[in-house]
């Protein structure tokens, strides 16, 4: 799974490459296209804007459970 | 013109206060001028009642005052003190109207002689937790720089958590929070605590680990400095964020972790990264795309302008400026887009290794080829020379 920080690395490397002007035409578009995926996908991830509250408990047998919290 | 003598309240009937009126002007005045003082004297009589209040006397040489606690108070201070313990107490002067009384509402008890020992035990902790190395600067790790989970180790009825919770959703509301509840103060804290930090191990995909509690009493604070707490901290895996809300103590597990935050809130703040300043650095990064690939397609910046003009209008006034300069941005990269010029009716050429063809030695007489127009490709052959 990517994170926010992959997709700002990748963003970051694709501009570089972009800007550094020696990258065939097609590659370029490529990247272009790439970066377009990336922008939207972590500006989705940055939107997506409900916080996950859970606690963790052991159960008597050693195992854990997840519960939501509320508020 | 004659001069009318002053009459001065002599009689009995002139001017009469009820015993009510004047020991409510008593409590007003009394109670409407301390705020809560801490005072020193000696326990005398103290008296556990069933309902579960403490009434005693607090004395020193020459003066007492009454004291009492409340159930709850009195809950938290352990074993009534015996007579002539010395003892710092906490309280509120009041007036108890009923019996005409003044007295002082006592919140937080602790006998002189328990803050004594409680200092040495912190110095011995303090000494072996510095021998074994706990406190070195080469231990400490960095903090990552985008946390997705953190494990926070405090009381889920705290208002620590509360307080983690409102930062979190402020700065960086895609995180998750995986909280572990254990006793931060009283009879069994120090193991619930380490058992929790024990706990954070077991978790997976966790990024940090906040350990902590809202302000209290020096007191109160007691199980951050205790040794098993501290150990059980330092073998947690990821980095540590300790949050004892005091203002001026320290406490031990913040020379242990990886980092000391002054409050609960600080330290949600130190360990998640802000959407506002990422959301900048993304409408950056589509800027400088844009700029690299205008240059490139030679698309000229008014085109681009337009492309952008046309979407800012269409975009609602709800929405907040930032959202819109970055949608805004991903329109022009859009504009740019080679699917963009095909659609103006330009087709791509491609050899069977899917390469572009650019050059007219590119193409071989008789040879197929592959036209990518706007929605889809169409197969070629170059016609035999």
């Amino acid at each position: 799974m990517t994170t926010i920080a992959d997709d700002l690395a990748r963003l970051e490397d694709i501009v570089r490459r972009l800007e550094a002007d020696d990258v065939e035409l097609d590659a370029a578009l490529a990247l272009f296209e790439e970066g377009i995926a990336r922008l939207r996908a972590a500006r989705e991830r940055l939107a997506a804007a409900d916080l996950k509250v859970q606690t963790v408990l052991e159960e008597a047998d050693g195992e854990l459970r997840y519960q939501d919290l509320d508020g | 013109m004659a001069l009318s003598l002053p009459t001065t309240p002599i009689a009995p009937t002139d001017d009469v206060w009820s015993v009510s009126r004047l020991t409510a002007a008593a409590k007003r005045l009394v109670e409407g001028e301390f705020m809560p003082l801490w005072v020193r004297g000696e326990v005398v009589a103290c008296k556990p009642w069933p309902s579960g209040h403490w009434y005693f006397n607090l004395r020193d040489a020459t003066c007492q005052v009454r004291c009492c606690m409340w159930k709850r108070d009195a809950a938290r201070a352990g074993k009534p003190p015996a007579d002539g313990t010395e003892v710092f107490v906490l309280g509120k002067p009041a007036i108890y109207e009923a019996k005409g009384e003044f007295q002082l509402n006592v919140s937080r008890l602790i006998p002189t002689a328990s803050i004594g020992l409680a200092q040495q035990e912190f110095e011995r902790v303090k000494a072996l937790l510095h021998r074994d190395g706990l406190f070195d600067l080469a231990r400490k790790r960095a903090l990552p720089e985008f946390a997705a989970t953190l494990a926070i180790v405090t009381s889920t009825a705290g208002a620590a958590l509360r307080d983690i919770i409102t930062v979190a959703r402020r700065r960086w509301p895609c995180a998750r929070l995986l909280v572990i509840d254990a006793r931060v103060q009283g009879d069994g804290a120090v193991d619930a605590l380490a058992r929790a930090l024990a706990l954070v191990n077991r978790l997976d995909d966790i990024d940090l680990c906040i350990v902590g509690r809202g302000g209290g009493g020096r007191e109160d604070l007691a199980a951050f400095n205790a040794e098993a707490v501290c150990r059980a901290l330092a073998a947690v895996r990821v980095p540590t964020i300790s949050a004892v809300g005091h203002e001026t103590d320290i406490s031990l597990t913040d020379l242990v972790a990886d980092l000391r935050a002054p409050t609960p809130s600080a330290a949600a703040e130190l360990a998640l990264a802000d959407g506002r300043e990422v959301r900048r650095q993304l409408d950056d990064l589509a800027a400088r795309m844009a700029g690299a690939l205008g240059g490139r397609t030679r698309l000229g910046a008014e085109q681009v302008e337009r492309a952008g003009d046309r979407l800012q209008a269409a975009m609602t006034a709800t929405l907040e400026r930032r959202r819109q300069r970055l949608a805004r941005l991903s329109a022009q990269l859009d504009a740019l887009s080679p699917l963009r010029v095909l659609q103006r009716g330009y087709a791509v050429p491609t050899g069977p290794d899917g390469r572009v063809l650019k050059r007219q030695s590119e193409f071989t007489p008789g040879e197929p080829f592959t036209l990518r127009v706007v929605d889809g490709s169409v197969p070629a052959r170059v016609e035999p020379r």
